[in-house]
This record gives structure tokens, sequence and C-alpha cells, in this order.
């Protein structure tokens, strides 16, 4: 939120040819007046608030953020530190340990390492180490890609964060996203790791409620009802994934896609095809994670369960980032599952037959039989940046672009 | 951020040769340049080897200024001779002089700093020595905490070596730095503790059954069994939980100073960390933001000679710690670890001066680990026996106190034989009884993680108690288990398993030992 970084913002928005659309979501709580905002601007007036209505909060960075604030609250709340992260993160510790709430900022994600050990082995075991004796505190950075960002201004490095038990990482989507969630991480007791999507500080621009508003942790929110594939996400990344699901609705008409569904029936395993020829494009269910950790597992759930495939997209690379645990937690819960009861059966068995291009006969000997019946029909998809260091002139081809996803859409729901 | 900062300094680098013009000078006659034969830059420019004085001649500096606090500047000493003064550069931070002479800064001043000190060996008061006044009631009562951690460290140590605890660390060699400082300080202060002071915790009321619990992980320890012994911590003693990373807790200190500050509190912070510690990042990192923003914490460095095995010697090549704090623009001071009413007397001090004047204070208390680093660890492969003998008998630190308070009238053979009898036994009681409370339960494990249970630990703790179920062979007998679950939508093949273990695990099981059956 320095000068630099507003240098970055005018830059995006002069070079970035990335389009953001707002989400039709809906906020709780907010009444009164709403505004049209940008990113930045949703984040300087959550800070205001926070700042407003505790007389304990307390911001610290290199350099210091928004002179408004200062000039408002005073240098003692708000205040520039040397450029140290591991102090800026040890002080803000000290500060939320004496019942602060230190509101603490890393000029950029990629800068966040020197502060690794004060977040991991510190502010994660905090309250865990003394018997629930101490709080703590939050964390704010900005993440990942920005068109020219290189190396050391464009990382995602949410995933070191979601392997750490006690921290919480939170990454919102967009300004009202921004405001309700940072709102909620800053009151919230545990430390919160706070990411936020640099590509859309001046991008992004939606309307905000001005008052005071708290969006739910730990809760995934569904962006848009589909019925074939499910596509998770957060931050940034879900602007390229809602262009994905447009333009997969809207594209391939073409697609044919087989719907299996296998039964086990005693030692037998029948599988039963139905290949239906879409005529309506592909049908994508778009989930904002919003919340990385503790992560909202059902959400995520119920609707691969619907849907039948799952994708998941994020910048950071592939291997190991936060995209695998998503997947394997949802194999673990959606390869199989017991299905239904045999009256269920019998009555699914009809309708199959019925739509299906192979006639299905049922008798009743049902009742002695185990029925299972996958959730997944398709391996998961994962489409991520590339397990290189994020590189400058090829920032283009390293991205999970739109036409990636859209390709894994295809690809999955055809399988 | 090394991008923007670059780009900034080499704007100043541009502009330094229009703003020094004798700089051109230098380059072209440096070979005829000689240093000025003045005292001062003989000192500066000393190549010699730094001579490690002992403990002759030290105290001059204190008796001819009281106000012995006031840090020895030597830098200011050096650059007035010779300096331009009307040309200086209008600098950020404050205008520098230029000068035309091409001096280095010595890498270290030729007389090691002095370490202040009140009694000698003998535990006589140094003559002229210039201390705070300690009571008889005061007195008493640092030298009964001195014994009293003395005995806590011999029997739990011994206790370890029985194997009945895991680990242990002991404060040998260390007591005066530990009840000193404690005594020196208001219960107000907030302690960051490394993990050899618990003479401190002991100080202000942790009882040796808070000990003894903590040692054993039962369910009566603050940190619910969760940290290997030794790691402490009170909140309501305002000691913050001990934490095995050497030095995090440094800058955190400054940032509780800072907000002990900002609330106007008549109490600072105060931080404890080892020799070793100094060469973290984070020694640095908290130096210069205390310095910066002004946080009236003491940085109280126990120079003990050793970091496990490796000695001062190879952990730095300054005249030791106390030096560091004048790089950071922080008042230090060099004490004698073992004489308690010295470093009484500094830590009063420093305390006075971090509150009224918002500053912090860098004290360094020279002392020796006479003990091994830890029950892991063995020094006499490292370092000579002679050297541990002569600091645990000639140097004893108790000792020493024990004389003066005797001296002084306060204190006879008979107290000390009922103070340590009596200090055994209590301590022995609470051994026994800590040995026999239960541990904490197995929810404890999933507890305190978030301020709430999420729900991925509502999943695995499900889990785990079916494991514990199924193979009860595989788990420790004395960790007993009793959160009650809610039933929870399973297949119902499954749920028989999973409910018979909520019904094991109910609160109306009684007790640990009778759960044997897991």
């Amino acid at each position: 939120m320095s000068a630099s970084l507003r240098r970055f913002g005018r830059w995006v928005s002069l070079a970035s040819k990335r389009e953001f659309s707002n989400f039709s979501c809906i906020e709780k709580g907010a009444e009164g007046s709403w505004k049209s905002l940008n990113l930045y601007s949703a984040i300087n007036q959550a800070l205001h608030i926070a700042m407003e209505s505790d007389p304990r909060a307390l911001m610290l960075a290199f350099p210091v953020p928004l002179g408004r604030l200062a000039e408002r609250f005073g240098k003692n709340r708000v205040f520039n530190t040397p450029l140290c992260e591991q102090g800026i993160v040890g002080f803000g510790i000290g500060l939320a340990a004496m019942g602060n709430r230190a509101i603490a900022e890393i000029q950029f994600a990629d800068y966040i390492y020197p502060a690794f050990d004060q977040i991991v082995n510190e502010a994660a075991k905090f309250r865990y180490r003394s018997g629930n004796q101490f709080n703590c505190l939050t964390i704010r950075a900005p993440y990942g890609a920005v068109g020219h960002g290189g190396h050391y201004h464009s990382q995602s490095p949410e995933a070191f964060f979601c392997h750490v038990p006690g921290i919480k990482v939170v990454i919102p989507r967009s300004p009202r996203q921004a405001k309700g969630l940072l709102l909620s991480c800053i009151r919230d007791p545990n430390p919160v790791v706070f990411f936020e999507p640099k590509w859309l500080y001046r991008l992004a621009v939606e309307e905000v409620p001005e008052d005071d508003y708290m969006l739910p942790l730990s809760d995934a929110e569904v962006l848009r009802e589909g019925s074939d594939i499910t596509l998770v996400g957060w931050g940034a990344q879900l602007s390229i994934m809602e262009q994905a699901c447009l333009d997969a609705e809207k594209a391939n008409k073409q697609v044919s896609k087989l719907s299996t569904q296998k039964f086990l029936v005693g030692t037998w395993v029948w599988t039963i095809g139905t290949r239906k020829h879409r005529k309506d494009g592909i049908s994508c269910e778009l989930i904002d994670l919003r919340t990385l950790i503790p992560w909202d597992k059902d959400t995520v759930e119920a609707s691969v369960k619907k849907t039948g495939r799952l994708l998941i997209s994020h910048e950071a690379p592939v291997t190991g980032g936060f995209g695998a645990e998503i997947s394997a937690s949802i194999v673990e819960r959606c390869f199989l599952r017991p299905a239904m009861d045999m009256a269920q059966f019998l009555a699914s068995c009809n309708m199959m037959s019925a739509e299906s291009n192979f006639p299905l006969t049922c008798n009743g000997h049902g009742s002695v039989f185990g029925i299972l019946q996958h959730d997944l029909e398709a391996p998961i998809t994962r489409i991520c940046g590339l397990d290189t260091p994020f590189p400058l002139v090829f920032e283009p081809f390293y991205m999970p672009t739109k036409n990636k996803i859209l390709d894994a859409i295809k690809s999955t729901v055809g399988y | 951020m090394a991008i923007w900062l670059l780009a900034r300094s080499r704007t100043i680098i541009q502009r330094l040769p229009k703003m020094m013009p004798c700089f051109g000078v230098l380059y072209h006659s440096s070979s005829s340049f000689h240093y000025s034969a003045s005292p001062s830059s003989s000192f500066l420019m000393s190549h010699g080897p730094r001579r490690l004085t002992s403990g002759t001649t030290p105290f001059f500096f204190f008796f001819s200024r009281p106000e012995s606090t006031k840090a020895h500047t030597q830098l200011e000493q050096l650059y007035t001779s010779e300096d331009d003064d009307d040309q200086a550069i209008d600098f950020p931070g404050g205008k520098v002089a230029y000068t035309c002479e091409m001096r280095f800064i010595s890498e270290s001043a030729e007389k090691r700093v002095p370490c202040y000190r009140v009694l000698d060996d003998n535990g006589e008061l140094v003559s002229h020595s210039n201390h705070v006044q300690v009571s008889k009631e005061m007195g008493v009562k640092m030298y009964t905490n001195m014994v009293t951690l003395q005995i806590m460290d011999s029997v739990f140590y011994e206790l370890q070596r029985q194997g009945r605890i895991s680990f242990y660390v002991t404060s040998m060699g260390e007591e005066a730095v530990n009840i000193a400082s404690a005594a020196a300080l208001s219960a107000h202060d907030v302690i960051l503790p490394q993990y050899r002071e618990p003479g401190v915790l002991l100080w202000r009321g942790f009882t040796l059954e808070d000990f003894a619990n903590q040692l054993m992980g039962n369910k009566a320890d603050f940190g619910k069994g969760r940290q290997m012994p030794i790691h402490y911590g009170s909140n309501s003693l305002n000691y913050f939980t001990v934490s095995s990373p050497i030095a995090t807790q440094l800058p955190q200190a400054a940032g509780v100073a800072y907000s002990l500050k900002m609330d106007a509190k008549n109490a600072c912070a105060v931080t404890y960390f080892g020799d070793g510690s100094t060469s973290e990042g984070d020694f640095h990192a908290a130096l210069n933001f205390a310095a910066v923003m002004e946080a009236p914490v003491i940085f109280f460095c126990r120079n003990n000679g050793w970091a496990i095995s490796t000695p001062v010697q190879e952990q730095f090549r300054s005249d030791g710690i106390v030096v560091k704090g004048q790089g950071y623009g922080i008042r230090g001071i060099r004490v004698d670890g073992n004489d308690a009413l010295a470093v009484y007397s500094a830590v009063h001090t420093a305390r006075e001066m971090a509150i009224t004047e918002s500053r912090p204070i860098l004290i360094e208390a020279l002392t020796y680990r006479a003990g091994h680093h830890s029950t892991s660890d063995d020094s006499t492969k490292y370092r000579p026996i002679h050297e541990i003998e002569y600091w645990k008998m000639t140097r004893n630190p108790v000792n020493r106190f024990k004389k003066w308070v005797e001296k002084n009238g306060w204190w006879e053979d008979k107290d000390e034989v009922e103070l340590r009898s009596s200090v055994k036994k209590q301590l022995l009681e609470a051994i026994r009884v800590a040995e026999k409370t239960e541990k904490p339960s197995v929810e404890e494990i999933f507890n305190d993680v978030y301020d709430q249970l999420p729900s991925n630990l509502e999943e695995q703790e499900r889990l785990l108690r079916q494991a514990i179920h199924n193979h009860p062979e595989d788990y420790p007998s004395d960790v007993p288990s009793r959160r009650h679950f809610p039933p929870i939508s399973v297949p119902e093949e499954y749920a028989e398993d999973i409910f018979s273990v909520s019904s094991n695990c109910s609160p109306s099981a009684n007790g640990w030992r009778e759960r044997d059956s897991y």
C-alpha cells in the first residue's frame, strides 16, 4: 500500500486486459448506504472502521500505509516500522498478547518469509502452548500476479501457511468481500494471514456497504450454481474462473457427456452408461473458498456430490499447492458413497433405463445387496501456476488462464 | 522492497561527490595520507589485538560518574577534533559533519567495557560502591529464593535422571541473575523469558506445585501437557509462555513494551536471552525496533559463556553484547551476573530509565552456565572441568550473596538448615502430588489450536477416538478421554463402533484409572 503499490495499481489498470465482473452475491448485516469502491478503498475503509470501533486497534507496517489513517488515529496507533518483517510480526505478536488488536502489514507476500518463524513458531502456537492464555494478531499482505511483478512481486504463498495449525488464511475476491472478511479477521482472536489480491486493488470495483459489517470465516460461498462441474478457487483467480464458466456455458454445445453410474450388487459391479449430447453447454458451479484454513469442506463436498466433477484453480505452483489438499479431501469424501436404499435404487433404475440408451430392468433381489455409487465421475483437475519461480516475461504462459481452465472443464466433463 | 530502497540510496550516492569535495582529494593523495597522532585517533585506529582485561580496574568509570548509566560514547569523543564543523551534509536524520581525514572506525575499543559490581567474591561491599539499597526483608527474600531455586534444580535434575520426567534445564550458576533481576522489577512488568529464568517466575509466586505440574505435564499444567518440561508460563503472573526457538521473544518484547507505554502503565517489558541469541536475526530486529519505537523494554542478556557447546569466542567478535546496544542507539551496561546486588541495582535503575524516559536498555550480565545445557548434554566433553569448578565454587553467586546477608546479621546457620529442609520437603510433596495427578484428557489435543474447535479438528478427534477404541494398547493408559460428542450421521454399519467410543468417553466414565479398557 506504499507509493510503489499505488504505482502498481495505475500500471495495472492501464496494462491489464483482465476484466473483473462483479459477482451478484449478497452481504449480510449492511443496511445503510452503499458506495462504489475499488478493493484498495474497501480495505482502507475496513481499516478505518476497525481502528475507530476499537481503541485498542493498532496498525504497523513498513512503509506505513494510508496517510489519512495515521492522520486520523495518530502516529501512536498507525506507525511506520523499520524494514524487518520478523520484527513487524514479532512486535505485532507482543502487541496482540497484551490485549491489542494488532494489524500488521507485510509490503508484499513475497517478503513474508523472514517472518515465517514468528508466524509459524510463535503466532500459530501462542494460544496452544500457553493453554489458552493469549490471543493473536492479523497480518495483511498483498499477494499474487500483477502483470509485471516477476519473481518477487507476484507470489502466492498461501499453501505454506495452510500447513500450520493455529493460523487462519483468508483471501478475498472483491471489494465487498475484502471489507467484510478483513473486519472479521481483525476481530478474530486467532492469528490470521489475510492475503489481498493486489491485481484487483484498483481493478475490482463494486458496490460496498458503508457500514460496519463482517463476513463469516471458514465459510465458502457458492457464486454460481451449476450441475455439471464444480470449480473451486479464491482471490483474483475467481474472476478468471468465472469467465471460463461463462464461456463453457455458451460455447461448446457439442460436448458429449457419458454419465456412468456403478452399482455394486453382491460381488458384481454393474456399470450403467448414459451418453448425453448436451444442447445447453456446460453448467458450472463456482465456489469461492474465502477461508483456506480451516476450510469449508462441507460446501465443496455437497457441490461435488451434485455435479460429480471438480476443478481447482490457483496461481501458486501446482505441486504442493492448496489445490492438492482440496483434491485429496474430496476424493476421501466423494470417491464412493452408500448411494441409496433399495427403493431409491429401483426407482433410479427405472429412471435411468428410461433416459439411457441401454434399457435396463431390475428385479427385486435388492434387499440383500449393498449399493454404492461414484460421486466423482472424472478425475479431479487442477489448473494452477507452473512449478517454476514466477517468470516475468513468461507470465502469460505461467498463469492458469481462462482458456486453460475452459479446456480442462471440457475434458473433465467429457471424460 | 529492496528495489525501492536501492533506487533511493543510489540518488544519495550520486549526490555525495558533489556534497563532499574533499573525497576527491583523498582518492588522489591517499599514499601521502597519514593518521593524526592525537590520542583519540590512535585509539580509533588501534590495530593491536584486543586486550581482554580482567576485572582489575573496571570500576573507575562508575565511581567517577554516579550517573554511570549514561552510555560511554566513544564515537562522540573521536569525531570532534578535526571535523569541518561549518560544512555538513544535511542528511535525513540530522546533519553529518564533513571531514577530510579518511578515518575508519575501529572494530573495537582499546579496553573492554568494564563490568559493574558491588560485592567482591567474598561478599564484601567494594569500597565506594554505588548501588541501590536493599532492605533486610528484601535481602532475605532474595537469598531464600536463590536457595529454593538451587534446591529445585538439584531435585528436578535428579528426577529426570531417574526417568520420572523427560527433560530438564537447570539455572545453576545463574541464580543471582534470575532472582536479583526479578527482585528489582515490579509484578506489573511483563516478562518474556527464554528458558533459563525459572527464578523470575518463582519470585513472582509460581508455586513449587505449579513447577512440578508443568514438568509432569499433568492436567494442572497451564500448558495442558503440550510442551516439554520447563516451558512454563503464566499470564496472571505477567510471564509469557516459554517457547524453544531462540530469540523469538525479543521483538515481541518490544511490542509488549510499546503497549505498556500506550497504556501509560508504570511498567516495562523485560526479556531474557543468552549470548547465543544475539546471533539470531530476531535479536537485531528487536533492538532496532525497540530503539525506533522508543519502547520501555529491558533486554537482559545472560552472557554465560556458552551456547550449548559454542563458546562466546566462536559466537561473536564484538566486546560481548553490551557494545551492540550502541549500534542501535540503545543505552547499556555490563554487570557482574554473579553479584546479586549489582544485578539488582542495574535492573532497578534500568527499569526507572526505561519507564520514565521511554527507552530500551540493554543489560549484559556476565555469568556462567555451571550446569550442562540441558539433561541431553554433557558439557564436560567440550569445556574443562576446572573451569566449571572455578565458577561453581569460587564464583558461586549464592555463596557470595549469603556471605553478605550473614555479615549484615540477617541470616544464620540455623535459618539455613531450616530453609533447606523445609523447601526440600515441600518440593517432594509437590512432586508426589503432581506425579499422581491425572494427565490432561484427549480432547486437549484439539482444544486451543483455535479459540473454537473447527470442523476439521472435530472430524480428526472422532477418527482418533475410533482408533483408540480399536487399538487401546497403542495409547498411554493414563490419558483420560471425556468429551461427549453429539451423535453424528454415519452409515449404520459403522455407527455402532463410533457410538461405543463416545459412550466410553462420556463424562460418566469415572476417573482415568478405571479407564483401562482404552
